[in-house]
């Protein structure tokens, strides 16, 4: 498979902080890829940087061969629209699930009806089907990220980054969450990087994976190598459960 | 008559009056409404787009301007009455707009008195939309003008609700307007106490006057009128507030 996502030598800084380090990265075309590590280790700075939300001290990355971090404003909206992302809170606007779920493709000037073809489509995908009416603000918390998932992905984004999409939630909307995950992945071939500190998720869900510790890229690797037997032992560590820093 | 007699009968004939729909009692709350309404309406349509430009752009000044705004919602109304009589008087710098004694002096008055108070409530609104909001909308691909419209849409229910503080303030409001207004009345016969139609005198200059000149029936008819669209503008703020 063709990388469809490369981070080459990635630096970000807060202050004297620095966050991420030399990161070096390829991300395969229709992968899920799991960036896992404990908190504080840099995860949700490298897929605010990837989404465009933080711009990176040193460093390029390119998406499907274009370099999409230092463009200028027209050409950021461009790559946001091939990449989306669901974080740890939804964050649905106060106002219906179909008005939710249909925003992306109104900013994309698309047309009503399909709008409508698409986000019943969306709605269908996540398990929601139905619920276009219903106000965004009153679902439980498993239907709410849910419907954050419908929204990100009804225009079907070449990447899609999840920052720890189950942390809030019970084990039965966990499952529900990473069946939609899987199916989102199959379905539409969607890239997914999804950063989480949970291990068991990491062994459901994720093609390869990226040890993450200090704003380092510790290791990657194929999910089962790297849970088989971790070549850096701080890794090992991670895996078993132990505190690592 | 004794005092309970002396206020009851007030208010039996404010009432009456208020019922009767008197000329006069209606011609003063309608010179209220529009001075007050339209100041209002000029301060919302100058706060709201001032109070997200704050919000959402860094610009040199910026902190004089919140210390502006932050002065502005507790200004004394005689002050700002005392500054746009000099303005406007026919010796000041606008004399010759001839606006002194006006309505519309009242209208500028006013609305130098509710704009900061606007602003200030509808960038607490902005303020308190959570940032994540702005994120999604911006990852979703959300151009500047669009995310804009999702955070108006987000605080829209402080928005009203600055807008209903601000018209709660302008039609309170006595000093200023006294001062630019001049509380003047056409003579005539034409209410039925006697007095004529408004052409400056408003709700509060109204009830100042004719608490002065003893008729207390008609003050306390302006009053009840006063105190009603007051509780109405508070309620209908505190059931948005809710919502929001």
């Amino acid at each position: 498979m063709a990388a469809l996502l490369e981070i080459n030598g990635l630096d970000k800084s807060f202050g004297e902080q620095r966050v991420l380090r030399n990161i070096n990265l390829e991300v395969e075309r229709g992968e899920i890829f799991a960036i896992m590590g404990p908190s504080g280790a840099g995860k949700t700075t490298l897929l605010r940087i990837l989404n465009l939300l933080e711009k990176p001290d040193t460093g390029s990355i390119t998406l499907d061969g274009d370099t999409i971090n230092g463009v200028q404003r027209n050409g950021r909206t461009a790559t946001r629209q091939r990449i989306s992302m669901v974080f740890q809170s939804p964050a649905l606007f106060n106002d219906t699930v179909y008005n939710n779920v249909a925003y992306s493709l109104r900013v994309r000037r698309m047309d009503k009806h399909a709008i409508e073809s698409k986000v019943s489509q969306s709605l269908a995908l996540v398990g929601l089907e139905g619920y276009d009416n219903r106000w965004a603000k009153t679902l439980s918390g498993g239907e709410e990220q849910r419907i954050a998932f419908a929204r990100a992905v009804v225009f079907e984004p070449d990447l899609l980054l999840l920052d720890e999409p189950t942390a809030n939630l019970d084990p039965a909307n966990v499952a529900k969450i990473e069946e939609v995950i899987r199916t989102i992945n199959r379905e539409l071939n969607t890239t997914i990087i999804i950063a989480t500190h949970h291990m068991n998720q990491v062994r459901r869900l994720a093609d390869r994976v990226g040890m993450l510790l200090g704003g380092e890229l510790i290791e990657t690797g194929r999910r089962e190598v790297v849970f088989g037997g971790a070549a850096d032992e701080r890794t090992r560590a991670f895996i078993e459960g132990e505190m690592v820093c | 008559m004794n005092s309970a007699e002396f206020i009851v009968q007030g208010i039996i004939t404010a009432i009456e009056l208020i019922v009767g729909l008197d000329p006069y009692i209606l011609s003063i709350t309608g010179v209220s409404l529009k001075v007050s309404g339209t100041a209002t309406l000029l301060a919302a349509l100058t706060a709201i787009p001032l109070s997200f430009i704050i919000s959402h752009r860094e610009f040199w000044g910026k902190q004089t301007l919140l210390t502006l705004i932050n002065t502005g919602m507790g200004l004394p109304p005689v002050f700002v009455g005392l500054f746009v009589f000099i303005m406007l008087v026919p010796a000041g710098p606008l004399g010759f707009l001839k606006l002194i004694f006006t309505p519309k002096a009242m209208i500028i008055a006013q609305y130098i008195l509710v704009t900061p108070i606007i602003t200030g409530v509808s960038l607490a609104a902005i303020n308190a939309v959570p940032p994540a909001i702005r994120e999604n909308a911006y990852t979703l691909g959300g151009s500047h003008r669009d995310i804009a419209v999702v955070v108006l849409k987000e605080a829209k229910f402080g928005m009203v609700t600055s807008v209903l503080a601000g018209f709660g303030r302008a039609i309170a409001e006595v000093g200023a307007i006294l001062i630019v207004g001049g509380n003047i009345a056409y003579t005539g016969s034409v209410g039925a106490m006697g007095e004529g139609l408004s052409y400056t005198r408003t709700l509060t200059t109204a009830i100042t006057s004719e608490t002065s000149s003893g008729d207390i029936s008609v003050a306390i008819a302006l009053g009840l009128i006063l105190i009603t669209i007051n509780l109405s503008v508070n309620a209908a703020a505190s059931m948005l507030q809710r919502r929001a």
